[in-house]
């Protein structure tokens, strides 16, 4: 019993410091109230790219199920999403009506083998019968302390916060 | 940009004998090119001075939508009006398609009693049988227009080109351009690399400029061009190419036009 004992507490002192070194990449957006007759919600992509190389790391996209408006996330479409298809890379769900909401990055498989180096979060927004807009929040991997990086779009976002953790 | 004059002699030639010709932009311009999902789009056809706005139709004759892996793709709705002519073409699958108009034709040229003609058509043969008696300074030239623009549905896909006529194999992808970015085509004349080959562009809207608003380039020995995009929009791209390989022994020389339209989109 002795050695199956110890073999599980050694198992969870593993599982336990995975957790405690996994490191933390949370957004917050701030998706704006229009004061229009015909208001649809924005689609909504974040990606990461490295500053040096340019790669792209998805990290997620809000949209409707419907396809057809993706190419309008014009940048986004560019740089990843045209070479990807249902299922699409990272944190994926329906358009978030007027508030602050919160995405949770961190688990993503992606984020684990990132590369070291100093990186944009951009998140694009368009709205059908509206506007595009990116914002672009520098961020370096990994991060040495807590750390929160600001932006604010004009139009059709407004506060997005990044926080970082080791 | 250098701006540089148009040495088109050949062209000025073909002007002065046939002064009917005188709004001679053709282009055909598609309702989408960059698109997330399989659809139809609809594009136009006309002959106009003012780019894009419409002014005259033209035969749909020798009209091709070519998709990803070279396959035909469908086209439906064919239409010659009174103002332009229009169809609708299918994108079914994912890459990249080609539409194309490509017009082989003879023209013949000739004095008689005193005055100049000119007559077209697209067998040398039937066209030399057409000359009447006593027809001078008969002169026979082959001309090859060629009208393509571009589509492309999720990411873009390579064109294998035709080998015939003056025609843009892109290197930079057409379907990826983007405000303020260079684009590089190259120019083949029979399927190889062109010097040489004259190259104008013009913005969409020239009904509200005052000015003609054009880009000029000649190919280099790689039968390359560099295009940088001023702004976002539709351009008119026109290459002029003239050589000495007609396909009729009659025939004098080949006049090679390639009309090409491209979409531009913001950053």
């Amino acid at each position: 019993m002795r050695p199956w004992l110890s073999l599980l507490a050694a198992l969870f002192a593993g599982v336990a410091a995975a957790n405690a070194t996994a490191a933390e990449l949370r957004l917050e957006v701030e998706i704006p109230r229009m004061a229009v007759a015909e208001y649809h919600a924005p689609y909504l992509a974040f990606w990461l790219k490295h500053a040096d190389s340019g790669d792209i790391v998805p990290l997620g996209l809000w949209y409707d199920d419907q396809e057809k408006w993706l190419k309008d996330l014009r940048l986004w479409w560019r740089r990843t999403g045209r070479t990807q298809s249902q299922p699409y890379d990272g944190l994926t769900g329906a358009t978030r009506r007027p508030g602050t909401h919160s995405m949770d990055f961190s688990g993503l498989p992606a984020l684990a083998e990132l590369p070291a180096g100093a990186y944009e979060l951009v998140v694009e927004a368009a709205r059908e019968v509206g506007g595009r807009e990116v914002v672009r929040l520098p961020f370096q991997w990994p991060a040495t302390g807590n750390k929160t990086v600001r932006a604010d779009g004009e139009q059709e976002l407004g506060r997005v916060q990044l926080r970082l953790a080791p | 940009m250098k701006i540089t004059p148009f040495a088109g002699t050949a062209l000025a030639a073909l002007l002065t004998l046939s002064p009917a010709a005188q709004a001679h932009k053709l282009w055909l311009l598609p309702s989408h090119t960059v698109v997330s999902e399989a659809q139809w789009i609809t594009v136009d056809a006309s002959v106009s001075n003012d780019i894009f706005d419409v002014d005259r139709p033209f035969s749909l004759q020798g009209l091709t939508v070519t998709g990803p892996d070279g396959k035909e793709a469908p086209v439906d709705h064919r239409f010659e009006g009174h103002r332009r002519s229009s169809f609708d073409a299918e994108l079914s699958e994912e890459g990249s398609y080609r539409i194309t108009l490509f017009r082989p034709m003879y023209m013949a040229f000739y004095q008689l009693d005193g005055e100049r003609h000119r007559r077209r058509g697209d067998s040398a043969e039937a066209l030399l049988r057409e000359i009447p008696e006593g027809a001078e300074e008969m002169r026979l030239s082959e001309v090859m227009n060629r009208l393509e623009t571009f589509a492309t549905v999720g990411a873009p896909s390579d064109f294998k080109p035709v080998g015939k006529g003056l025609e843009l194999q892109p290197v930079t992808h057409p379907n990826d351009l983007y405000a303020g970015e260079t684009a590089l085509f190259r120019f083949l004349v029979d399927g190889e690399p062109a010097a040489g080959v004259e190259v104008e562009v013009v913005p969409g809207g020239s009904r509200y400029r005052d000015n003609h608003g054009a880009l000029t380039a000649t190919s280099d020995d790689n039968g390359e061009i560099k295009l940088q995009w001023p702004q976002a929009g539709r351009y008119h791209l026109e290459a002029a190419y003239s050589d000495d390989r007609a396909s009729h022994p009659k025939a004098e020389g080949r006049r090679l036009q390639y009309m090409g339209t491209f979409e531009v989109l913001p950053l």
